[in-house]
């Protein structure tokens, strides 16, 4: 006999030593020298949480009592395996691209991050798991109930509870600590999926030997085995076609949808190319784990006294066959079952539980205003964390209090598997169809959630337990169509296979009917995509570990960014920090870390964020990350069109300075010849009048010359301050500083001052006029005006070289002006020359005759323009010819 | 050569061959369903039902095909990097 202290014993040695994996493997993942827990071997042993304590005792028992059918569970998760090529590849491509961290967070993100989807699928997710967990306390306590009755101690309700309590405590003691150590994004548990792959070997190995001793020990050999089994009173295949497919069915779509599941499938998954391997091996655990089901079912049945419980064959067939070392072997085996199960859900409900329930609740609930609260939700959603787990084991205990721990308790195995599988239409919906909407997915899972309480979930407590019998029998409110199990009136079908078609089939149609009915938003339509093309979006893992190919291409990466001087200078100052100068360092985070802040300096954090999770994560780049960037680029954008419209009007800046700088040198340029021609026409009177002076001064001379000399001074000197006065009439009119006088006088008069003041004494100049024709008043500054005829008549008087000279004066009007023009026989101006005569200082005879500085018609122009009018010079008669052009009075 | 960003109507030989691995693998579970579902075609009663262990060993030995089966085609399917997602060539 197994002294039942020896086994307690053995089974906190065996926790014991399931501590010490896990904190080993912890330890290692932790220095990085972890490369042989991301092993496929691993990634496929810890695929057999699949196999729980239902398996391990229930299997036999199952078998015993309906034959081939408890296959079923095994069938379906091994076509989903060989499969893997459709979907679990993609499944785990999405997990790792967009980093999900359960199930609920995968439907959460696909429908557009939808809060209330994670809550959807974590109510789920919970009632479905709840009962499954009461199961794995209930198969512990009684097997170990089992080595007490051995030992001759009848267990009573009392002592059920107290190990009942115990194995949920301690469990949730252990998950707490290796469950919630680490809070990163990838949400990986080294030291747990460690514990569990050697829980399932020892699980595995239990089996097999039990269903060795059995077959060769007990059942003499293969051959005389199989002859035992046709014999058997047992029949393998009396099997309705609807609960063949359908729990092929459940079963396959629940190894999908199970939290646990999809904790080690997706989460924990280091690699894609470990499916690979699982794809065939994981079936072969099922198999090996199935093998000798039926065998240890008919030995059982045949030794064992009737009546005993079929679902603990594996533990008593040995123990009564007195092979109490293996008894001791299957107990662990069905304990390691228990713990992986309970360990791993708890984990993965805690995680939805904190993420989408407890965290958002929390964070909506306090001020919104502290801004910086990334170390408080850190510890807070560790909290979360913990407690979830201690309040799901406890509701698996209470659950198993509740329902009494008797055989109502292994029915629901499959209700359970049932509950879980209604996430499975908006799953593959969502990662197979872009039209998949957030309402479809609500709906589909609302409804399926529904009808599985109400068709399964429910009235598996027992009839009248939380239906009342009179519901189940007439439907609610005498509604038969709503009859639990007959739903629309079909009556006749296996419960569970009612249950499984109508809700499966309702959660279908909702998916699809309001999924084409609603409008997805834009994340959505962006998380669509990115689900159902993953394959295009992103890049499969990286085959290499990541040591030094990783800095490597950081260090490729980093130089494109910003230049190898720097990058390189970076990467030497961390090799040296770390201990190895001259090699390029580990790409350790903290390093990774520093490098993305000093990347995100050059292109923007979320650009920098998202190159590296490229490189280090290998996932990919989620919506927040391509607005944030998007964001950014808009911000570059905006500021580089800053930038060139502040150019733009800065070069416009540049050319008006430089049409003003153009202006201004031309201007000094004037001035300049300006200046010259003045100092010119001052210094030849003034060198006469010196060169005179000097002569009157020095020598003797008669009284005659001495007047003459003086004479001359005098002449030099009037002509110089009339070269003065001109230049200074000039600038004054230039300036527009003149002040006009407008007066009204009579032309004829006008005229007449002109002639007197010409100094026409002494020149035969012959003047002809008009008096018919000046006979008008004109109504100007008249003085201004009279200079400019007695210019015109003194130019015509001095330059004109005809024989007789005459100067016609005609006065006329047209085109609302009066036009007073002068005319002289003389030779005329040259035609090229017509338009100089009007600039200062031109001369056009030879200077002995000029006397005049060249100012004169100059000064005329500059008149007339302050007049109003005009002087032109009028080409086409035979001498030279002016026209004085006035507005006509108004 | 292909020209960049239109595939190209048809494929490399090499790249063909993959592709079909590629379906193979997709059918695998569809012929384990149809296989495993055969049984419930077989009678029941009578003289011409299955022994309990011809039912038992075929099962399981359908398992074992598919075990192997897929053993292979994880050995010969193309890396999962460099294959774009299936269209239909």
């Amino acid at each position: 006999m197994v002294s039942f202290n020896v086994l307690i014993l053995v089974s906190l040695t065996y926790v014991a030593a399931l501590f010490f994996v896990a904190f080993l493997a912890e330890q290692r993942a932790a220095e990085g020298r972890g490369n042989w827990l991301r092993s496929p071997v691993i990634y496929t042993l810890s695929l057999s949480i699949y196999c729980t304590a239902w398996t391990f005792y229930g299997a036999v028992g199952y078998a015993a009592r309906s034959g081939l059918e408890f296959v079923t569970i095994y069938l379906g998760p091994t076509l989903v395996m060989v499969g893997w090529w459709w979907l679990l590849r993609r499944l785990v491509r999405i997990g790792r691209a967009q980093r999900i961290t359960s199930i609920a967070d995968l439907i959460s993100s696909r429908f557009g991050k939808s809060r209330r989807l994670g809550v959807i699928v974590t109510l789920i997710a919970v009632i479905a798991a709840t009962p499954y967990i009461a199961l794995q306390i209930q198969s512990v306590t009684l097997s170990l109930a089992v080595f007490a009755e051995a030992e001759g101690a009848i267990w009573t309700d009392s002592d059920f509870a107290r190990a009942a309590m115990w194995f949920a405590g301690g469990l949730a003691v252990f998950t707490i600590l290796f469950g919630t150590r680490n809070l990163d994004a990838n949400e990986r548990h080294h030291g747990i999926v460690m514990a569990i792959a050697v829980e399932a070997v020892v699980k595995l190995i239990a089996l097999l030997a039990v269903g060795i001793f059995v077959v060769w020990g007990l059942g003499g050999g293969p051959s005389q085995m199989m002859a035992t089994i046709d014999a058997a009173d047992l029949d393998l295949w009396d099997q309705d076609a609807g609960r063949w497919v359908g729990l092929i069915f459940v079963s396959s779509a629940a190894f999908i949808c199970l939290p646990r599941m999809f904790q080690v499938m997706v989460v924990e998954n280091d690699d894609e190319g470990h499916l690979r391997l699982a794809s065939w091996a994981f079936p072969a655990y099922l198999f090996a784990m199935s093998l000798f089901v039926v065998p240890i079912a008919v030995i059982g049945l045949e030794l064992m006294p009737a009546g005993s419980n079929p679902d603990l064959f594996v533990l008593t067939l040995p123990l009564s066959q007195g092979a109490n070392g293996l008894a001791m072997l299957a107990f662990l085996g069905g304990f390691s079952s228990a713990t992986s199960m309970v360990i791993v859900a708890a984990i993965a409900l805690a995680t939805m539980v904190s993420n989408h329930i407890v965290v958002p609740l929390w964070l909506a609930m306090r001020d919104d205003s502290q801004g910086a609260m990334s170390g408080d939700v850190r510890q807070i959603t560790l909290l979360a964390r913990r407690l979830s787990i201690a309040g799901v084991l406890a509701l698996g205990f209470v659950y198993y209090r509740l329902s009494g721990g008797g055989t109502a308790l292994a029915a629901i195995g499959l209700i359970s598997f049932a509950g879980s599988v209604q996430v499975l239409p908006a799953l593959v919906g969502g990662i197979f169809w872009r039209g998949a909407t957030r309402p479809g997915a609500a709906a589909a899972l609302l409804t399926g959630l529904l009808v599985w309480l109400w068709a399964m979930f429910l009235p598996s407590f027992g009839p009248g337990a939380v239906i009342p019998q009179g519901v189940m029998d007439a439907g609610p409110f005498g509604i038969a169509w709503l009859r639990p199990q007959a739903l629309f009136g079909i009556t006749g079908l296996d419960p569970l296979v009612h249950g499984i078609l109508w809700s499966m089939l309702l959660n279908t149609g909702a998916l699809v009917g309001v999924s084409l009915v609603t409008f997805p938003t834009p994340l959505e339509r962006l998380q669509g995509a990115q689900f159902v093309n993953v394959f295009d979006h992103s890049t499969g893992a990286r085959t290499w570990s990541r040591s030094v190919a990783d800095a490597e291409d950081l260090l490729l990466m980093s130089q494109r960014i910003i230049g190898s001087t720097e990058a390189q200078r970076i990467f030497a100052r961390e090799a040296i920090q770390q201990g190895k100068p001259g090699q390029l360092p580990e790409a350790t985070p903290d390093f990774i870390a520093r490098l993305e802040r000093d990347l995100a300096g050059s292109v923007g954090a979320a650009t920098a964020h998202a190159m590296i999770g490229q490189l280090t994560g290998g996932s990919g780049v989620s919506v927040e990350d391509l607005i944030a960037v998007a964001d950014e680029a808009a911000q570059i954008l905006e500021y580089s069109n800053r930038l060139e419209a502040k150019s733009a009007e800065q070069e416009a800046t540049a050319r008006a300075l430089r049409e003003a700088n153009a202006k201004l040198t031309a201007i000094s340029i004037q001035k300049d010849a300006f200046l010259s021609q003045i100092s010119h026409e001052l210094r030849t009177p003034m060198t006469s009048i010196r060169s005179f002076s000097e002569i009157l001064r020095d020598a003797d001379m008669s009284a005659a010359d001495h007047s003459r000399y003086a004479g001359i001074i005098l002449e030099e000197s009037i002509r110089l301050s009339r070269l003065l006065d001109d230049l200074l009439d000039l600038s004054v009119l230039e300036n527009g500083q003149v002040v006009l006088r407008p007066q009204t006088g009579r032309l004829p008069a006008l005229l007449d001052r002109a002639v007197s003041a010409a100094g026409l004494q002494g020149r035969n100049l012959h003047l002809r006029r008009d008096p018919a024709a000046e006979d008008i008043d004109i109504t100007t500054d008249l003085d201004r005006l009279v200079q400019v005829f007695i210019n015109l008549i003194s130019n015509a008087a001095k330059y004109c070289d005809a024989k007789q000279p005459e100067l016609t004066i005609r006065v006329s009007s047209a085109k609302g002006q009066h036009r007073i023009d002068f005319l002289d026989n003389g030779i005329g101006i040259a035609a090229q020359n017509q338009d100089l005569i009007f600039e200062k200082f031109s001369r056009l005879a030879d200077e002995s005759k000029a006397g005049g500085a060249g100012l004169g018609l100059a000064i005329c122009r500059e008149i007339m323009h302050r007049l109003g009018g005009d002087i032109t010079y009028l080409p086409g008669t035979s001498g030279t010819a002016f026209r004085v052009t006035l507005p006509l009075a108004v | 050569m292909t020209p960049q960003g239109k595939p190209a109507v048809f494929l490399e030989r090499a790249h063909y061959r993959q592709r079909r691995l590629g379906d193979a693998a997709r059918c695998l579970p569809v012929l384990g369903v149809v296989l495993w579902l055969i049984p419930l075609l077989w009678q029941t009663n009578g003289d011409a039902a299955q022994s309990n262990a011809g039912t038992l060993t075929y099962i399981f030995v359908i398992w074992v095909v598919l075990i192997v089966l897929a053993a292979v085609l994880a050995r010969v399917l193309p890396d999962a990097d460099t294959t774009p997602d299936p269209t239909q060539r």
